[in-house]
């Protein structure tokens, strides 16, 4: 029964060729740092999810951001936890990608032919800095109202264009319901999806070129 | 290793995979269900004794207004909605008590020294001195505190107010 139903997916679906080429491919000998990746798509996976929750209470305006995170936190059942996770689980997003980044580097699996690997993984990065710095603004406590402030004016110090991506970010002169506002659709719409899709390029790279091998002694 | 114990490795990832996700799946998934559903496991009941004010000060025969407010608080904004009761008493002991919301669409009723008549300044609506309905569309008399809603306590008139 189960297997009839099975092999009618299988073959509409190709089960048993998806879990091949991701879960049971070949790879070379390794070791725990070959994990680093896997790790920042759980976390990725992890924040994902915590934020979807996080949005159902989560009210981004000044005059509702920091009561509404008070609530979840003290209201809410489990609020705490869920906020924690999603608080604590972006520092450790941060940190893995970083060692995930250093780990390629050191290996050289940068080069031919996983050369747009790498940059793609530049622009998962980045992208994953950029969550760190709008997620950071939401709470609108002082902490996060200021660290915006100081972000934002560094980006205003850049020659020429300085004054444009400052105001450009803050959606004006000075940080305002339209700075948290922008921060919060960057933070749950545009860099998510960039994400996303960058992530999607990014494993399918990997199934296409497998992982690479530590270089030897000779390399 | 010998007999049916053995498991090879693969089925030994396997199951640990498995194990592991399943329980990293339910110690977040679980709480997950409750952060979501915790609006509609909150009763949202309040109830308090409300102090009208001191019996004897209320006139025999008159009906006389007392209001108050309540707060009630919904995630974490807080409403003030105030209420309002006529009370009358019909001897040294004895009280009505009954709410001024008009019992056809909720606005508040007057009481009318001329006509000895509740009106309602929306529909017209007219409620006789104990509450009953005169005239107009409201659908029955108007509420009242009665029985085990109202005490005095050291010569106060308090009504249990019950909200939600």
């Amino acid at each position: 029964m189960w297997k009839k139903l099975f092999a009618w997916l299988d073959e509409r679906l190709a089960l048993n060729d998806l879990y091949k080429a991701t879960l049971d491919r070949p790879e070379p000998k390794g070791n725990w740092w070959n994990t680093l990746g896997s790790a920042s798509l759980f976390l990725f996976l992890l924040q994902g999810a915590t934020g979807i929750f996080l949005s159902v209470y989560y009210t981004p305006s000044p005059d509702h951001a920091y009561d509404s995170i008070q609530y979840i936190m003290n209201g809410v059942a489990f609020g705490w936890l869920i906020r924690g996770i999603h608080h604590w689980g972006s520092s450790v997003m941060v940190l893995v990608v970083f060692i995930h980044m250093i780990r390629v580097f050191v290996t050289a699996s940068y080069k031919y032919p996983r050369e747009l690997t790498w940059l793609i993984g530049v622009g998962l990065l980045l992208c994953t800095l950029g969550m760190g710095f709008t997620g950071y603004l939401l709470p609108w406590n002082q902490k996060a109202f200021w660290a915006t402030t100081v972000g934002t004016a560094i980006a205003g110090s850049v020659p020429w264009i300085g004054p444009f991506l400052l105001k450009a970010l803050r959606g004006g002169t000075d940080l305002s319901a339209l700075t948290l506002s922008r921060f919060f659709a960057a933070h749950i719409w545009i860099l998510p999806a960039a994400l996303t899709g960058l992530i999607g390029v990014h494993l399918f790279l990997i199934i296409k070129h497998g992982e690479s091998e530590f270089p030897g002694k000779d390399d | 290793m010998a007999g049916s114990h053995n498991i090879s490795r693969r089925d030994f990832i396997k199951i640990t995979t498995a194990a592991v996700g399943t329980f990293i799946g339910a110690a977040i998934g679980l709480p997950a269900i409750d952060f979501l559903i915790d609006p509609a496991l909150k009763s949202g009941k309040t109830d308090a004794w409300i102090p009208l004010g001191k019996l004897d000060a209320f006139e025999i025969g008159k009906p006389t207004l007392a209001t108050f407010t309540r707060s009630t608080v919904n995630g974490w904004e807080k409403t003030v909605n105030s209420y309002g009761v006529f009370v009358l008493c019909t001897s040294d002991t004895e009280t009505l008590v009954l709410s001024n919301r008009c019992t056809h669409l909720g606005c508040h009723v007057n009481w009318n020294v001329d006509k000895q008549e509740y009106i309602c300044p929306c529909h017209d609506a007219q409620f006789g001195i104990n509450g009953e309905v005169l005239g107009g569309p409201p659908p029955r008399p108007l509420d009242r505190f009665s029985g085990d809603q109202v005490k005095v306590e050291d010569g106060t008139l308090l009504i249990h107010f019950l909200e939600g």
